[in-house]
């Protein structure tokens, strides 16, 4: 832990407030930069509510996609203390098996091609529903193996060795998808399995007919945004109630807790923590192919930032904390938007790891989390 | 024994007189190593010229003999090469190399030895110029550097698409998309245009959402987006989502078949040439290169910008050598400067830096096809 460590090196003084020590000018600082951030894009929200609206809906399209990802990274860490940055790359894979479906096997039409009679609008629905649904697979066994070949070996040794292996399994799979006859290591055009729309919103709302402009200063969102928005939430709530309410949940509770008396109690243990994968592997699958849907091109190392920020994200949120990850996603994506907006777009990267290093300094038990207690 | 020594003396005499009648010319292509196919096009593209020239009856009467090397895309490969064919062969004329990275050796050997080298397709701005930034005298490019068609696409936002009003977007780690935006820029603003706004990102960027709102803010009537096609899939996606119709223009970088043709609708882009372009120069060697050259199906070829480079390159070297009457290098560098001649990929002279100032075929976007729009002349 920072604080103890660095606490053992200064000469020891009164303790005047819980945390880590963040010399007063420090504090000062913060608070100074919090203010002029506020006050700066306050101004700049008074001056053109429009677009600062506009502004936040991207942020929040961003805020789902990391959320996805986010609850990944969190849950394994609350059940086996692993950062697990093989997670991103499991996302890219989740968009690479959506693109093979869709663009080689048109899995997307099937319902269209077994019964020819179906409604359109139907069969969309049904064959991205399966192009999704097989995606998720992919990336649960693909995650399930690697906790298998990568993880479970390491599960009693230094925490470190596994944090390790994680890289270099999230190397792995970003090269070896790099490979010719494996993804290449083009950026390849991504063809949607639905059809996307878009809306403005002036006295109404009304669809944006592709190539054509919509008025000045208006609020503009797509189909993408909404199933984006849906599906966060939906996961959200469902995992809440995963946790919370079922069998499973209880397992995962209290092989988190304290693993070694879990097992005491009759919970297999290794079987939850694969289940905790795959559920984990699951919606980063999702995210996936939302994620190729919305950005709509695609290479082997997209998983990286989405990843690293998602990561951020359960940092910010209080890694372990499934609430968290998800307000923590959020405010990421609204940190970003509003950076590329107000400030610049190449500067957005740099914020968002520099909210990293800033909760780590200042609450390194993120917004929702409890303090860790070390166990014997 | 006397009739023996005069038909042997009239052998030799007739030998030592078509030798002089000959004209060597190397033509540096990487047939192996990283770019193959660029090869292929490269030297097919020269040998139909040569082709066509010796059926013309060659230059000055001399008949054009061609010596093929393999140079590999590679420094060292096509240094031996380029020592081989001045050295042994005593070749006074190089077509080639097409990598900027082989030519600028390539250059280094032949510069000293007063041996005038044509690049096809070179863009590098170091083939012919050298690190003190002077003009190497006997070195020439048929492409023009990547910056120009920054200068082309704001003449053309200006004069075809009416734009007094621009948007740049460009990654600020990206010398080529740099270039096009500083040349854009500089241009645009000489014409009496004004940029309403310039916005950076980076490669790894995947949502523009935050540039795009801002230029739909900004209301330009022409946004430079002078990227590679992923990056143009990106953008132009997103701005038909945002409700954005501002046409989209850009460089070469947009040219794959990647291409997202129903996002990128609407958006124009520079090339070397199009097969669409009706001019004649354009047609008869479309005509004569598909005569000329079978895909395995057998069925007459389409020649890429490879091809037609080289052939321009070739061309421009035989049309400087007629002009200067002899093929002395010093009187053909002089008339290569001074020349100005109508190559398919447009009329080309030359600028102090051995650059070619010539006109860029405008492509359009438009209905799911990429179609010719105008070429628009410097």
């Amino acid at each position: 832990m920072p604080a103890s460590t660095v606490n053992t090196k200064a000469a020891p003084r009164p303790a005047a407030r819980r945390g880590p020590p963040l010399a007063w000018v420090g504090w000062v600082f913060l608070i100074l930069l919090a203010l002029v951030t506020v006050i700066y894009i306050g101004s700049k929200a008074w001056s053109n509510p429009i677009l600062f609206l506009q502004n936040f809906l991207d942020g929040l399209k961003l805020g789902f996609v990391y959320a996805l990802i986010a609850l990944g990274y969190t849950m394994v860490y609350g059940i086996v203390k692993l950062i697990n940055f093989a997670h991103g790359d499991v996302f890219m894979v989740g968009a690479f098996t959506s693109f093979y479906a869709v663009s080689r096997f048109n899995l997307h039409q099937w319902p269209l091609a077994l019964f020819p009679g179906i409604n359109p609008g139907l069969s969309i629905v049904i064959g991205s529903l399966t192009v999704v649904l097989l995606s998720m697979g992919v990336c649960v066994i693909l995650a399930v193996t690697i906790e298998r070949v990568a993880y479970k070996p390491l599960r009693d040794a230094p925490r470190i060795a596994a944090l390790i292996t994680a890289i270099g399994v999230s190397f792995f799979l970003e090269f070896f998808g790099a490979l010719p006859f494996v993804f290449s290591g083009r950026f390849i055009p991504y063809k949607s399995p639905f059809p996307t729309t878009a809306w403005y919103i002036q006295d109404g709302i009304h669809p944006i007919v592709s190539g054509t402009a919509s008025p000045d200063n208006t609020i503009s969102f797509s189909n993408i945004f909404l199933i984006i928005a849906a599906a966060s939430i939906l996961v959200q709530i469902l995992l809440q109630f995963i946790v919370k309410r079922t069998k499973v949940g209880i397992a995962m509770r209290a092989a988190s807790y304290d693993k070694s008396t879990a097992r005491l109690m009759g919970i297999n243990v290794d079987q939850i923590i694969s289940f905790t994968f795959a559920i984990g592997a699951a919606f980063a699958g999702l995210g996936g192919v939302l994620y190729a849907v919305a950005y709509s091109s695609i290479w082997t190392q997209l998983g990286i930032l989405p990843g690293l920020k998602a990561f951020v994200a359960a940092v910010l949120g209080g890694i372990g904390s499934i609430p968290g990850a998800f307000v923590g996603a959020l405010i990421m994506g609204q940190a970003e938007s509003l950076t590329m907006s107000y400030i610049s777009t190449p500067m957005r990267d740099a914020v968002a790891f520099t909210i990293l290093i800033i909760v780590l300094l200042v609450k390194p038990t993120g917004l929702f989390g409890e303090p860790a207690q070390e166990k014997a | 024994m006397k009739r023996v020594l005069t038909i042997a003396l009239v052998l030799v005499l007739a030998v030592l007189t078509a030798g002089a009648a000959d004209l060597k010319v190397a033509v540096l292509a990487p047939l192996s190593g990283a770019v193959p196919s660029f090869g292929l096009s490269t030297k097919e593209g020269a040998l139909l010229a040569i082709q066509e020239w010796n059926a013309k009856g060659g230059v000055l009467g001399m008949k054009i003999v061609p010596i093929v090397e393999d140079s590999q895309c590679d420094a060292a490969a096509a240094t031996n090469a380029a020592n081989k064919v001045i050295n042994q062969d005593g070749v006074k004329f190089i077509i080639g190399e097409v990598c900027s990275s082989a030519s600028i050796p390539v250059s280094e050997i032949a510069g000293p030895a007063k041996v005038i080298e044509i690049s096809p397709t070179s863009t590098n701005p170091n083939v012919t110029v050298d690190k003190a930034g002077k003009t190497k005298d006997y070195i020439f490019r048929a492409c023009y550097i990547d910056p120009f068609q920054g200068g082309i696409l704001a003449q053309f936002s200006n004069t075809r698409l009416k734009a007094k009003k621009a948007f740049i977007m460009y990654d600020q780690g990206n010398d080529y998309t740099i270039g096009l935006a500083t040349a854009f820029e500089a241009k645009f603003k000489a014409l009496g245009g004004t940029i309403v706004g310039k916005e950076t990102y980076t490669k790894t960027d995947t949502d523009f959402s935050a540039i795009l709102a801002k230029i739909k803010n900004a209301k330009p009537e022409v946004v430079l987006l002078p990227d590679y096609y992923n990056i143009v899939n990106l953008v132009t996606k997103q701005a038909k989502e945002k409700g954005i119709s501002v046409p989209f223009v850009g460089g070469d970088g947009w040219d794959s078949s990647d291409l997202d043709l129903a996002a990128s609708d609407g958006g124009y882009y520079t090339n070397h040439y199009s097969k669409d372009d009706p001019r004649a120069e354009v047609q008869n060697f479309l005509k004569a290169y598909a005569a000329a050259y079978k895909d395995d199906a057998g069925k007459g070829k389409v020649p890429d910008a490879l091809a037609v480079l080289a052939y321009d390159a070739t061309n421009l070297l035989f049309a400087s050598i007629k002009a200067a009457g002899k093929a002395d290098t010093t009187a053909v560098k002089t008339a290569l400067e001074k020349i100005s001649y109508n190559a398919v990929s447009g009329k080309i002279t030359f600028d102090k830096l051995h650059n070619p100032i010539k006109a860029l075929t405008i492509l359009s976007v438009k209905g799911g096809k990429i179609n010719f729009d105008s070429v628009v002349q410097p």
